[in-house]
């Protein structure tokens, strides 16, 4: 259990999906305007990345079986895409007034790199069925969480005098980098320390 | 050869698997759109280009469906008329398609100098020499910067010194308005008749001293107008072309005759009834 904590908190804070690995920054910098909109995104990314990773888990096994697992990409965007379908599917039952706060970024998870990133990820790191589900939910919380900060920040800097040339995305940007700086406190963790693992 | 078969058919199944579960998916949970949206779709050219700035072709007929955008939104869309159908609303042709408008009638023969300017031919250069040779500080200062900047070659400069633009040859890209240091052009829907030809905004006596048909701000334009389609700020009046038929009453009346454009006689006769 404490070795779950361990991969999950270090997947959230150290190795942060956006703000340390520099993946998903489309919808990072395209959803963040509110903070509203960003935890329908964050939520939406989450489930996909658990799915993606379980899912991929046993097309892995199966591509291995097969020896066929050069295809790996290929499938692992196959899964993703019909679950993003899916998942465009119930939010639009749902709640039609996220669907159109999303967006076209609804729809553009499918070629989200931090999705395939965590699936490959888990294939990498060769971890368990159990951790690598955790490790997608865990990728999706991290996306979640640095996108709900950078919203929240750029709410407030809605309200900020900021210089004319810098107004809208350059700003956003200095920011983001701005944001990454402040995670990089967390690699200093020994998070195995900590939990004494 | 080996490889093939597995490969093939395990992404065969995969996709048949999948392809499957969205369908029953998408049967199950189904929202009753707007038909009109798939309508409107059906009749834009499906080229998903972007450059209604919306996602597709898609987002276009949506927009076009709750109203945020006009039937006539689609810029490579040339007949419009199907759609307005779909919608129930009249096409409106004018406001499709824009031309450049230079807003000032003071040439060198209305328009006094201060002094001669014998520099480079760039308005930009003229503007910089204490704000440039002519009394007005808003009107045109006649170096040819907007016909030199034009791509399409729509705009030539005539003997008094203004530029004419070509409505043929105009593509309203908006090169010109950029390229003018005094801001003296705007594009407006083509075949608008009526145009005030001055931006000054000084009081009528200064604008007196300066030019003989610039518009001193006397307001007699937007008594007369019939449909109240002008209004007089800052000593300057303003055609909203939306109001505006085009009936020329305001081009009769104007004392200095800085509102000018092409009239329908018909029209005219309608208005003075």
């Amino acid at each position: 259990m404490a070795e779950l904590l361990v991969l999950s908190l270090g997947t959230i804070l150290i190795s942060n999906i956006v703000l340390a690995k520099f993946l998903g920054i489309c919808p990072f910098l395209g959803v963040s305007r509110q903070v509203e909109t960003a935890v329908g995104m964050g939520v939406a990314v989450t489930f996909v990345m658990t799915m993606a990773s379980a899912i991929t888990y046993w097309i892995q096994k199966g591509l291995e079986h097969f020896g066929i697992d050069y295809l790996q990409t290929i499938a692992f965007i196959l899964v993703i895409a019909v679950l993003v379908q899916l998942v465009e599917m119930v939010i639009k039952k749902s709640s039609p007034v996220l669907y159109q706060a999303l967006g076209i970024y609804l729809p553009l998870i499918t070629t989200n790199c931090a999705v395939l990133g965590i699936a490959i990820l888990n294939i990498q790191e060769s971890y368990s069925f159990l951790e690598a589900v955790v490790n997608g939910f865990s990728g999706g919380v991290s996306f979640t969480l640095a996108i709900i900060l950078f919203a929240g920040l750029r709410e407030r800097l809605e309200y900020s005098p900021v210089p004319q040339s810098l107004q809208g995305f350059p700003i956003a940007l200095i920011l983001a980098g701005l944001l990454s700086m402040a995670f990089l406190g967390f690699s200093g963790f020994n998070l195995q320390a900590l939990f004494g693992i | 050869m080996n490889a093939f078969i597995p490969a093939v058919s395990f992404l065969a199944v995969l996709g048949i698997v999948f392809g499957l579960g969205l369908a029953v998916a998408a049967r199950k949970l189904a929202v009753k759109a707007d038909p009109r949206i798939d309508e409107v779709e059906a009749l834009l050219p499906g080229a998903n280009c972007g450059a209604c700035g919306h996602p597709g072709c898609r987002g276009m007929a949506e927009a076009i469906v709750n109203g945020s955008a006009p039937v006539h939104g689609c810029p490579v869309n040339k007949d419009t008329t199907p759609i307005a159908k779909v919608m129930g609303v009249k096409v409106e042709t004018s406001s499709s398609h824009l031309v450049a408008k230079v807003r000032c009638g003071g040439g060198k023969v209305e328009a006094k100098e201060r002094f001669e300017y014998i520099g480079v031919n760039d308005c930009v250069a003229a503007q910089n020499i204490v704000g440039g040779p002519k009394v007005c500080e808003f009107g045109c200062l006649g170096e040819g910067t907007c016909a030199a900047a034009c791509p399409f070659g729509a705009i030539t400069m005539s003997e008094n010194g203004l530029p004419v633009i070509n409505e043929e040859k105009c593509t309203a890209c908006g090169i010109c308005v950029q390229s003018c240091p005094r801001q003296l052009i705007t594009l407006l829907p083509a075949g608008d008749p009526v145009t005030v030809l001055c931006m000054n905004k000084n009081k009528g006596p200064e604008v007196r001293k300066a030019c003989k048909v610039g518009c001193i701000g006397c307001g007699i334009c937007a008594k007369q107008c019939p449909q109240k389609a002008i209004t007089v700020t800052d000593f300057l009046a303003s055609i909203d072309p939306q109001l505006c038929t085009g009936c020329g009453i305001c081009i009769s009346k104007c004392p200095t005759k800085a509102i000018r454009g092409k009239v329908d006689e018909t029209l005219a006769q309608e208005g003075v009834k």
